[in-house]
């Protein structure tokens, strides 16, 4: 179905699953304004929150059945499988979320139900980046996004930490959100419009690249850089994902990051892509986000910054699938960020399940033993830490390898061997774990008796279980979608030679 | 019908068993793996007499996987792989009934681990895609880990994550350049796929990527071999791990790495491999890695510790055997490759059967065992000299064999080879003397119980082994020599013809 987002009719078909979220999160609001007293209540909005991310889903899976999509018209809603992909991811992170945060927030008696409410503002946000055809629809989103997750960084504001993880986020994302907005001002300056299919057209017109188009470029990067936690602007991560509450970081360390994926992956190609010099900037940035994201998490004794700087390194891989600038490469992207999500979340509620009674600095020696105790928490961290190190029969194996396969059929060879060396660096930091659960003795007798995960958490981490080795094994559904996805980004009559396809 | 299911049965079957293993009660772990394994090597013995010499890869069968980038399951077995898949399916009954007494916690799990094991090793030696190969490559790398890592010595942390990130190391770069080499073939015909032989089909074309190729998989299968100065991490792992994992380790992992040669590394890069520099190199350190490893051997007070650096030694002798290239000695080194598998394997049980009454592997704890274990010391004399290479044993035909066949292609490394076989003689006889014979100094050991019937069971088919293939070792050579021959015309052509045969007719 084509949309014509002047048709009224139209635009609000494209914006369907943002105004059924916009719709049930005024729903939660009003319930939350009601009833926002006792633990009942908080589950009550869990559920309300977890139909709202359900109904979304459908709505999303309709357009993406009817293949609507914007095609021929200037817009500033994109609406394409690659939106629809990125929105599932988004909806699944949030689900999850949620399902590892009702117990989480009665256990730390964090009884307000606003915490549900920013969730979804956050999604919403989320789901707009990825949607935006236009600069500014971008920026919206971002700032929706980010107001929601500077609040929930600081949600558990009776610890210092907590509330040190909001400010310093805040403070240093406002200062990154100025860049952004500063490299769209100077963009707009450049070319005339904020519009990414407009840029494009007018950079091919234009010819030649003026230092205000490079300026404007250069500080995207920036702005960019500092939400997918780049190195060198990762420098907030680490405090900003280990103060905030588990289930937060757990939502920032990937639906915050893969949104801010979406949005530069869409940026690049549908407006930058006749200007090639980006791909030297992010061939260096992917090279030291690895580098550095795996050297940091090397040091870390705490589970929780060890994560942190996990996610710093596994964006330098999405940033390697990004520099290979295919379809390929895009696809590869969706694919791991599938599989980083499921992975990572997992890793986090496990966490959750270890870390209790405001004691969150889980170190790695903490989990000694586990796995007498609490043989399916051992291993489905287990199989978390596999598939983040990349090992075969996971979902992060083929993540993995379909971004090598990217990265070197574009002839990035020295970027592939540079990705696999330092993912046998992150042996160092994800073997440990699984050492301390399965070869260590438990120190005391007592020392796991209260790990454990409610029903619903259970539930998430399974899902999380089944995913992983399910991909592993059988991603052949997976590449159709991600393939798909990736071709409606990609200028339509710009064959490539790939392999994918054949 | 058998040709079209053995295959996919031998690598299904274990991982069910491996399911059914965890689920059953902890203390039928081990009778339901045993059974589990027996049936296993059931299903693989008629690969023997069904197997067809001179019929090139046999048994194939080919299932598309992931169609997006041209992924099938595809296996097959020729004269190379054939006895790695027998010699695995053999060792692991054995192993299973060897860790009997010897395992005490987690039963399940062990058990299961050993049943995932089997999978990933017949894999490796079966898979006919690169993309399968590799996956089973790392598959097999995770349940060794745990065995080392939770069964394991008092120093196992170390000697498991040593073990992982060095073979970790080495095979993603190998990842790397599978990837290369399919992109290659990908683009040079239009067709993408993992398939070992459209691959190979391509690899002349190369130019001078292929140093860069070799390098890589050099790298992974040196690492495992283990080739000096990479096989640091074998003395720790084999050490530390459990009986049935040194077993495992020294008799079919290590055997993984000189199959890589034999299947990737030389076939698919001829040229470099051939090369003046590249065989200076290795032959040097195979060479090095025979003197080396034996004289180490001979200064180690660990008895563990020295049936470890004796298999470097021993391995040496096979990448000799397989760079010399010649009929004798491709299939000599294919025979070390089954005899060391026996023979080491057969040490290593015996030491732990000993270790499990005295719990000290220290050869200077024995002495004078003969008159309390009589058996026990008979059959460790009858494996060392095995293990030395008697004429009468496995040992002495593979090693022999190698040694002739190199003779042709490299008389002075060879030369400098024989005395590797001395050296072996002197530290393995020196140790038997200090453990079974010299006078009986430590009251401990007065008391020690000679071997019992379960652990008879785990030696007598090693020791029919050892004796079947030093007297009569025709029927494994003659199923050898058409994949060995084969794999040399491809390599240099036209050079077989003149040499002589071994295996028809000929002693």
């Amino acid at each position: 179905m084509n949309l014509d987002p002047s048709v009224p009719r139209d635009l609000l078909l494209s914006l369907l699953p943002e105004l059924v979220l916009t719709a049930w999160v005024l729903v939660v609001l009003l319930f939350v304004a009601w009833r926002h007293q006792t633990a009942r209540d908080l589950r009550i909005t869990g559920w309300l929150t977890l139909a709202a991310l359900v109904s979304t889903a459908i709505a999303i899976w309709w357009l993406w059945w009817n293949r609507a999509g914007v095609r021929g018209v200037v817009s500033m809603i994109a609406a394409d499988d690659f939106r629809w992909v990125a929105d599932w991811v988004f909806v699944g992170a949030a689900a999850l979320t949620v399902l590892i945060s009702i117990a989480y927030l009665e256990r730390e008696q964090l009884l307000a139900p606003e915490y549900y409410v920013l969730l979804l503002f956050g999604t919403i946000g989320m789901m707009l980046m990825a949607a935006g055809a236009d600069l500014m629809v971008i920026f919206l989103g971002l700032e929706l996004m980010s107001v929601a997750v500077y609040v929930l960084a600081g949600f558990d504001r009776r610890r210092a930490r907590s509330a040190e993880a909001a400010l310093k986020y805040f403070l240093l994302g406002a200062f990154a959100s100025g860049f952004l907005l500063y490299g769209i001002a100077l963009v707009y300056g450049a070319t005339g419009t904020t519009n990414l299919g407009m840029i494009s057209v007018q950079l091919s017109v234009i010819r030649q690249q003026s230092a205000m188009l490079l300026a404007g470029l250069a500080m995207l990067v920036v702005g960019f850089g500092f939400k997918i936690a780049a190195v060198p602007f990762h420098m907030w991560a680490p405090d900003v994902y280990d103060g905030a509450p588990t289930p937060v970081t757990a939502f920032m360390a990937t639906g915050v990051k893969a949104a801010a994926f979406a949005a530069l992956f869409r940026v690049m190609y549908q407006a930058f892509a006749g200007v090639p010099v980006w791909h030297d900037i992010m061939w260096w940035l992917a090279v030291i986000t690895m580098i550095g994201g795996n050297l940091f998490a090397l040091g870390q004794r705490s589970l929780k910054r060890m994560l942190a700087y996990s996610s710093v390194a596994h964006a330098g891989y999405l940033l390697v699938a990004l520099t290979a600038g295919s379809a390929q490469g895009t696809s590869a992207f969706l694919v791991y960020v599938v599989a980083y999500t499921l992975m990572s979340l997992g890793a986090f509620a496990v966490l959750i399940a270890k870390g209790r009674g405001g004691e969150s600095d889980v170190t790695i020696d903490d989990l000694s033993g586990l796995a007498n105790r609490r043989p399916w928490l051992a291993f489905a961290l287990a199989v978390c830490m596999l598939s983040l190190l990349g090992f075969p029969g996971t979902a992060g194996f083929i993540g993995k390898w379909y971004i090598l396969i990217a990265a070197t059929s574009a002839g990035q060879n020295t970027l592939a061997a540079i990705m696999v060396l330092t993912s046998v660096v992150s042996a160092g930091y994800y073997l440990p774990v699984i050492m301390a659960m399965y070869m260590k003795p438990e120190p005391i007798e007592a020392a796991h008796v209260d790990v454990r995960l409610d029903r619903w958490a259970n539930a998430a981490v399974a899902a999380v279980v089944v995913g992983l080795l399910l991909f592993g094994v059988w991603p052949n559904r997976l590449f159709d979608l991600a393939k798909t996805a990736s071709d409606s980004v990609h200028a339509v009559g710009a064959t490539e030679q790939s392999p994918s396809g054949h | 019908m058998y040709a079209r299911w053995v295959l996919t049965v031998l690598l299904a079957w274990p991982l069910v068993a491996g399911l059914v293993v965890l689920l059953v009660p902890a203390r039928l772990a081990k009778h339901v793996a045993l059974i589990a394994s027996l049936i296993e090597f059931a299903i693989s013995v008629p690969l023997w007499w069904t197997f067809v010499p001179s019929g090139g890869m046999q048994f194939t069968v080919d299932y598309p996987w992931i169609a997006a980038w041209g992924i099938h399951f595809s296996v097959g077995v020729d004269g190379i792989s054939l006895f790695l898949v027998l010699l695995t399916t053999f060792l692991m009954p054995l192993s299973v009934l060897g860790s009997w007494s010897y395992i005490t916690k987690r039963e399940g799990g062990f058990y299961a681990l050993l049943l995932v094991l089997t999978t990933g090793m017949i894999g490796v030696f079966v898979a006919l895609d690169l993309f399968l190969f590799y996956v089973m490559w790392e598959v097999m790398l995770i349940p060794m880990y745990f065995i080392i890592g939770v069964w394991g010595g008092d120093n196992r942390l170390y000697a498991a994550i040593k073990f992982f990130i060095y073979t970790f190391f080495g095979s993603l770069l190998m990842l790397v350049a599978i990837l290369v080499l399919y992109l290659h073939a990908g683009t040079a015909t239009g067709t993408y796929s993992f398939a070992y032989a459209h691959v190979l089909s391509q690899a002349q074309t190369l130019g001078g990527a292929a140093w860069w190729l070799f390098a890589a998989f050099f790298l992974a299968f040196a690492i495992k071999v283990p080739l000096f100065p990479l096989h640091t991490w074998l003395p720790d792992a084999h050490v530390e791990a459990p009986t049935a994992g040194s077993v495992i380790l020294a008799g079919i992992l290590l055997k993984m790495g000189t199959y890589g040669f034999l299947r990737f590394a030389l076939p698919l890069f001829p040229t470099v491999a051939l090369s003046q520099p590249v065989q200076l190199v290795i032959v040097i350190l195979s060479l090095i890695g025979i003197i080396y490893g034996g004289l180490v051997a001979m200064v180690q007070p660990d008895f563990k510790k020295l049936i470890a650096y004796s298999s470097v030694a021993h391995l040496g002798f096979v990448m000799l055997g397989i760079w010399a290239l010649t009929l004798q000695s491709v299939q000599g080194a294919l025979l070390v490759m089954i005899n060391h598998g026996i023979s080491t394997g057969a040490l290593f049980f015996l030491v732990g059967m000993i270790y499990e009454r005295r719990h000290s592997r220290l050869i200077e704890s024995y002495g004078g065992i003969a008159r309390v274990v009589p058996l026990f010391a008979a059959i460790l004399t009858i494996v060392s000299l095995s293990s030395i290479a008697l004429p009468g044993t496995n040992g002495f035909v593979g090693e022999f064999l190698v040694l002739v066949g190199s003779f042709r292609t490299y008389p002075i490394a060879t030369a400098l080879a024989t005395t590797g076989v001395i050296v072996a003689a002197a530290y393995l006889l020196t140790a038997l003397q200090r453990v079974i014979y010299n006078p009986l100094t430590h009251p401990e050991n007065e008391k020690l119980t000679d071997l019992t019937p379960r652990e008879i069971l785990v030696l007598v088919p090693l020791l029919v082994g050892i004796l079947w293939i030093g007297i009569y070792p025709k029927p494994i050579l003659q199923r050898m020599e058409p994949a060995a021959r084969a794999l040399i015309e491809q390599l240099k052509p036209g050079t077989t013809q003149t040499q002589p045969t071994i295996g028809d007719g000929q002693p």
